[in-house]
């Protein structure tokens, strides 16, 4: 039994070191967030985010450990170093560039409030006064309903899902998130039925930065850069098309 | 200029907190308002819980305790059902749970209760602690020392009267120390508030650390004020049972002579 184990842990450090790569990528996913992230019945990760993390992984050669967090711990869980970089749809914040760096953008899309067709208020300050306004907890759209409707009841969740859910179920008025996400996860589905967009889709800024990154702990540039150059190499040799048009009718990544 | 020295203090606090105190402790005072009213949420419903569920529970544990022909098998269901599944899952299934179905939705019960987070989560924590309460309770009646009961009849008591006189105070006194256990669990246990969208007390520190992406400041600062509840309650049954308890103390010294105690 003891000779076993460590023959076993010797094979694995044998592997380790003789292995013809670097160890894996440690990569963290939400998996609650279709069609960028999500988990199928059997357990499985699947989405844009997923596909994304495996091409870069592939062509870093190296091999793809997903990591599942949820979403308002995930960049403590980054820092604690549970994995090594964030691929989950983050935005590129100010704020959260003080804690993280990131990577260029790997897709862009603005923001959307999505309530009951006709809800008989408008997508404005005073429009959402008073109203119940469900966002996920630690998402950029957090920081933009604080800022853009500070008189309406901030309702938190801890996942995109339940917020649909609790929409879906009338506890919520309107809701603010990525109009694609919106579009995919919610409008498009059964769920979704008598909801649409209210008002245009914005971009504010401050709260919602330049898009979504991959995140790595501060001082460490080279992974940051490498994964950059893949971001850019996967958008130029035309990958970036092939997963693009597996779950979307527009082209995500932005100007 | 001392207004100027003091806004620099300040500032230079500020730069510490934020840059190399381990926890950004002006960053929490900052939001120590969401923390007070996440407090009174929390004390809110777990007291009301405690309150309507102990009342529920008294006349459930007469009913276990004296073994009643139709009552008791159903009522140990429900014991059984609320003390054998974790809290958090009562609390989903009502809110997530119930929300499924057309019907409740569209139900009378749906507008002013059941769609809201606040009733959702008083219904579970008083089924919850109604059920655990019974339990004990009911131990504590079917403890209640036979001459207690004796002289109460020999003194000319109805059944019922004997009931409130002697056995259900007798009763309440013992489940005293059981009790000021099932105060603290129900308080741990109210943290399952901030899972369904309400701002308790730990709801406070998740929004602080969504906010601000941070890991600890906003849990530590939660930990602190549950520990100061707890500590506060704790303190309130010691009292409590002293004073409640008197008569079962060993007596620390002589009473004083002409005092006008008698000792039993």
């Amino acid at each position: 039994m003891n000779l076993k184990t460590t023959g076993l842990a010797l094979a694995a450090l044998a592997m380790m070191s003789f292995g013809a790569h670097a160890e894996p990528l440690r990569v963290g996913v939400e998996g609650a967030y279709p069609p960028f992230s999500w988990k199928e019945a059997d357990g499985t990760l699947k989405g844009f985010d997923i596909d994304f993390a495996h091409e870069v992984c592939k062509r870093l050669d190296r091999e793809c450990v997903l990591v599942e967090q949820e979403w308002d711990g995930m960049i403590p869980a980054l820092l604690a170093k549970k994995f090594d970089t964030i691929i989950a749809s983050m935005s590129i914040t100010e704020e959260r560039q003080k804690k993280v760096d990131f990577t260029v953008p790997y897709y862009n899309t603005p923001a959307g409030i999505v309530a009951r067709e006709n809800p008989g208020f408008e997508a404005t300050a005073e429009g959402l006064a008073g109203k119940r306004l469900g966002v996920q907890r630690a998402t950029t759209h957090q920081c933009a309903a604080e800022k853009l409707f500070p008189d309406a009841e901030l309702v938190l969740y801890a996942s995109q899902e339940e917020v649909w859910q609790d929409l879906a179920a009338g506890r919520l008025d309107a809701q603010l998130s990525d109009s694609l996400q919106g579009l995919e996860g919610f409008l498009n589905v059964d769920m979704g039925k008598g909801f649409a967009f209210l008002g245009d889709t914005f971009n504010d800024e401050e709260c919602h930065g330049s898009g979504a990154g991959f995140a790595v702990r501060k001082g460490e540039e080279d992974l940051r850069d490498a994964l950059s150059d893949t971001i850019k190499a996967i958008r130029e040799d035309g990958t970036y098309k092939q997963i693009n048009d597996k779950y979307f009718e527009i082209d995500v990544y932005g100007s | 200029m001392e207004e100027n020295g003091d806004r620099t203090f300040w500032e230079y606090l500020t730069y510490v907190s934020e840059n190399h105190s381990p926890l950004d402790f002006v960053l929490i005072w900052d939001h120590i308002d969401r923390f007070l009213w996440g407090t009174v949420l929390t004390l809110e419903i777990t007291f009301l819980a405690l309150l309507l569920g102990g009342m529920l529970s008294i006349p459930l544990a007469i009913a276990r305790a004296y073994k009643h022909p139709w009552l008791n098998s159903p009522i140990w269901c429900f014991t059984y059902f609320f003390r054998g599944t974790p809290l958090l899952v009562q609390t989903y299934l009502i809110y997530y749970g119930l929300a499924q179905f057309d019907a409740v939705r569209e139900s009378f019960l749906w507008d002013p209760i059941l769609s809201s987070a606040w009733w959702c989560a008083l219904i579970a924590f008083t089924l919850n602690t109604a059920a655990y309460t019974t339990e004990f309770l009911r131990g504590s009646i079917e403890t209640t020392p036979q001459g207690e009961i004796e002289a109460a009849r020999a003194c000319g008591m109805s059944p019922g009267i004997a009931m409130r006189r002697i056995i259900l105070p007798n009763a309440f006194r013992r489940a005293l120390p059981a009790y000021s256990n099932e105060v603290i669990f129900m308080l741990h246990s109210s943290v399952v508030l901030s899972t369904i969208t309400l701002q308790d007390i730990l709801g406070a520190g998740r929004w602080l650390n969504g906010r601000y992406y941070l890991a600890y400041e906003g849990f530590i600062t939660a930990m602190v004020f549950y520990m100061i509840l707890v500590f506060l309650i704790s303190r309130g049954f010691k009292w409590w049972e002293k004073h409640w308890l008197a008569h079962l103390r060993q007596r620390e010294a002589e009473p004083e002579s002409g005092s006008g105690k008698v000792a039993v």
